[in-house]
């Protein structure tokens, strides 16, 4: 809209805009409530309109992401581990277009926005390379006072909502999204709020990724109307509430306990966007990818 | 740690010699060789007698209760703030045992206050390989005591003493050893990463089994620095306190374990308290979602150990006689009273008939009564409300068209008595096959193929355990991967250890309890 206030002079290009959508089940619909909100720089310069996804949207996301759990998690850890870092090739192969919108979306100058790109597609190696790690890292032969072999092994939880952080667009999405699909879960992303739009073209990331429809839905649109659905959803095994607003956390957590949800609660720092996604040492970590994996111990008797 | 629980026992009928040779002949039909052992002696009619045992009590008095206990706060037994106490009931006489403090809210501030100082000034700054050798010393504590816990316990809970004495306490102890270990070693537990202690932890068990969840919730949070304070069951307070005892003659600073006794409520305040780091909590789905609603918004560290509903797979080319006996552990262990109870026996149709027959055999030589004899396998129901309970959700069984079988077995004339229950024609839909019964009633289902079996094993909102009988590796190794169970034994049934981590999926809870991902319960992991 910024934009459209210049004129198409003579000689000028006009541009062509895209319209943000909802992704879900691999595909881009809009709110099928046809509802949308007015996206904003920081310094208020209207940016794109963005849809406003209603609750319906949302359970649709997570029906679809339950039917796409079982084949994801049955996916050899090599082979998420590999479509992972497909999805930083593409993102890296974009890095111009990502700059620009998070520099946008964030109010950040070009180099800034640049280093967000960056360190987000290095996250995203990162946590590639842990698939085929995690469960060798997490997993332990236990000796047992008995003749039995006995052992535990990772698993994915399940459906994971992800409530993005509501400042850092992509890289504090990436640095909660990564952990959990490469752990073998599928998610369901509320994408931040006021910078939706580095979410949604990062769903066009993941849609060529080789990723596949429904691992990852990702749905704009206002907190207060979808996080407490997500929260309370019977068929959402775990949440992820770093970029939950801080008068929402109780409530939420409390919808989350009628279904003993997993969840993943985030910094105190991250409420305001304090926290700093760009620092490796506390922005990733294994113990992420474990929060939403569930320990499964097998037992066997040793005999002739 | 082997659990022998539920041993074959001579199911002849002495002096009955012409029945006995139908009974024979039908016995080597089936393939008994006469060595293997009797579980196939009887003729499915559910009435083999067992032999005629004599008594053969654990004597009373090892236990030593005392008429009236206190609370356990800073080392020493203190009355509650008001004076108020309960009667604590014996389930297998229904008379009194004792009276036992019931805390109030100050209570309980008392015990987080106690906890909070103990762990800011003695026990947080201990060096590691000293709180090691407090725990080492608990373990042999209990280790030499064992018999008058075992006792205790028996008396307290209704579980047959010889669960008690070979199960129950042995674990308990050894809960202990294992963690002191880990004491002086969390630097090496998490690579990469400091082990810290989160604080005072808050932890409120069940009445199934008093001493072993004490022992699963206190030895990891000590050995990692924290402090506690700990509320035992109502019904099963005795062996809580018994340990208190055991803190003191192991010399353990004051305030380090702190012991808390009264109903609900007082758990409900200790997981408000402002106090408190964590919570730790074994019961039901039910008290769990209520404690995450509390815990909610806060910064408390939350694990929960709740209900299950537990599948116990048996396939057309499962070795049957340790299947039986799987079976039977796995339901009729501790009255069934047990989370991960093999509460839903799914059984392949083309062997269903064999099994069940030879299962009803099994169940008659069961035998129920006195939880100190040491010949009984299946004692007393905790309490009056839990009999109440099942007796109940049985009679939801048959009124929705389950078919009941009951041994014709003789059961004492007061206490809290429930026969072993087995329930054919079970539907996924009863109410016994979806609901936690916590009692010696197992559900038989049937199925076709290994992925209805998947499909019926996973139909429910638990995800505790499961188990699996094939001689099929793969086959096993495949259901193991269905399974969405925290613990999946196959070819055997409820068998724990303190190495082995133990814990839910789903609605059955979240964290773990034993080995290593036991221990990272209790600690915040810091970059250092």
């Amino acid at each position: 809209m910024a934009r459209a206030l210049v004129p198409a002079s003579e000689g000028a290009r006009l541009d062509v805009r895209k319209t943000y959508k909802l992704y879900i089940n691999g595909a881009f619909p809009r709110s099928e409530s046809g509802r949308t909100y007015v996206v904003s720089t920081p310094a208020g310069e209207p940016l794109a309109n963005a849809a406003r996804a209603s609750r319906k949207d949302l359970r649709d996301a997570v029906r679809a992401a339950r039917g796409a759990a079982g084949g994801w998690a049955e996916r050899t850890a090599m082979n998420r581990g590999q479509i992972l870092y497909r999805v930083a090739e593409m993102l890296e192969g974009r890095r111009e277009q990502f700059a620009a919108e998070v520099a946008a979306a964030e109010g950040l100058a070009d180099r800034a926005a640049r280093e967000q790109v960056d360190r987000s597609t290095d996250r995203l190696v990162w946590y590639a390379g842990w698939a085929d790690k995690i469960s060798q890292v997490l997993g332990t032969v236990n000796p047992v006072g008995a003749p039995y072999f006995n052992f535990t092994i990772p698993e994915p939880t399940g459906v994971v909502g992800v409530i993005a952080p509501e400042a850092s667009s992509l890289l504090g999405l990436i640095s909660r999204l990564a952990p959990v699909i490469v752990g073998g879960n599928v998610a369901v992303v509320i994408t931040s709020e006021t910078r939706p739009l580095p979410a949604m073209t990062l769903a066009e990331v993941l849609a060529t990724s080789d990723l596949p429809s429904a691992v990852v839905n990702v749905l704009t649109g206002l907190k207060k109307e979808l996080a407490p659905v997500l929260a309370a959803h019977a068929d959402v095994d775990g949440l992820d509430l770093w970029g939950a607003p801080p008068s929402m956390r109780a409530a939420l957590e409390e919808a989350a306990a009628e279904s003993v949800k997993r969840l993943a609660r985030g910094a105190r720092s991250a409420d305001d966007g304090r926290f700093d996604w760009a620092d490796d040492r506390r922005a990733q970590r294994p113990e992420w990818i474990a929060a939403f994996l569930e320990m499964k111990t097998v037992w066997h008797p040793i005999g002739v | 740690m082997h659990n022998p629980a539920m041993t074959i026992k001579p199911a002849g009928r002495p002096g009955a010699a012409g029945a006995d040779e139908t009974r024979d002949e039908r016995a080597l039909a089936r393939g008994w060789t006469g060595e293997k052992g009797p579980a196939s002696w009887g003729l499915g009619d559910g009435q083999a007698v067992p032999w005629e045992y004599a008594p053969a009590p654990e004597a009373r008095d090892l236990a030593r209760i005392r008429p009236r206990y206190g609370l356990f706060i800073n080392n020493r037994e203190v009355e509650a703030t008001g004076g108020e106490t309960f009667v604590d009931i014996d389930p297998s006489t229904e008379q009194p045992l004792a009276e036992i403090a019931r805390a109030t809210a100050a209570d309980v501030d008392r015990g987080v206050r106690a906890a909070r100082t103990a762990f800011g000034r003695r026990w947080g700054n201990l060096p590691g390989r000293e709180r090691a050798k407090y725990l080492f010393r608990i373990a042999r504590i209990l280790q030499e005591r064992s018999r008058e816990f075992a006792v205790l316990e028996s008396i307290d809970s209704g579980k047959p003493i010889r669960e008690s004495r070979d199960v129950d306490v042995p674990l308990a102890a050894s809960h202990f050893w294992y963690y002191a270990g880990w004491a002086d070693k969390l630097d090496y537990a998490f690579p990469g990463r400091a082990a810290r202690p989160l604080g005072v932890a808050g932890q409120i068990i069940p009445w199934n089994f008093p001493l072993l969840m004490l022992a699963w919730k206190i030895a990891p949070a000590l050995a990692a620095g924290n402090t506690v304070v700990l509320k035992p069951a109502s019904t099963t307070p005795l062996s809580a306190l018994l340990f208190a005892e055991v803190c003191r003659e192991a010399d353990l600073p004051p305030g380090v374990v702190n012991i808390i006794t009264g109903p609900g409520e007082v758990g409900t305040a200790l997981v408000r308290h402002r106090g408190v780091d964590k919570i730790a909590f074994t019961g039901s789905t039910a008290v769990g979602i209520q404690i995450a609603r509390n815990v909610a918004g806060s910064d408390k560290a939350l694990t929960l150990e709740l209900g299950g509903k537990a599948a116990n797979i048996v396939f057309d080319d499962a070795p049957l006689d340790q299947a039986i006996e799987g079976i039977v552990n796995g339901i009729y262990f501790n009255q069934g009273e047990v989370c991960c109870a093999g509460s839903r026996l799914l059984v392949q149709e083309s062997i269903q008939d064999e099994l069940i027959e030879r299962l009803k055999d099994r169940l008659a030589t069961i035998r129920v009564g006195d939880p100190l004899d040491k010949n009984t396998d299946v004692g007393a129901i905790n309490s009056r409300a839990q009999l109440e309970k099942i007796t109940e959700l049985v009679a939801a069984g048959q009124a929705e068209g389950a078919e009941l079988y009951q041994p014709a077995c003789d059961l004492p004339d007061r206490g809290y008595f429930f026969r072993p229950t087995l329930f054919t024609n079970v539907a996924q839909s009863h109410r016994i096959a979806r609901e936690e019964i916590f009692g010696p009633v197992l559900s038989v289902l049937t199925f076709r193929t290994p992925s209805e079996a998947v499909e019926k094993a996973n139909n429910t909102a638990y995800g505790l355990s499961a188990g699996i009988w094939t001689e099929k590796g793969s086959r096993i190794l495949h259901m193991v991967q269905k399974m969405k169970a925290g613990v999946v034994w196959a070819n055997t049934f409820n068998r724990f250890d303190p190495t082995s981590p133990f814990g839910g999926y789903k609605e059955s809870g979240y964290g773990r309890e034993g080995g290593l991902h036991g221990l990272l319960a209790y600690v915040r992991l810091d970059d250092d």
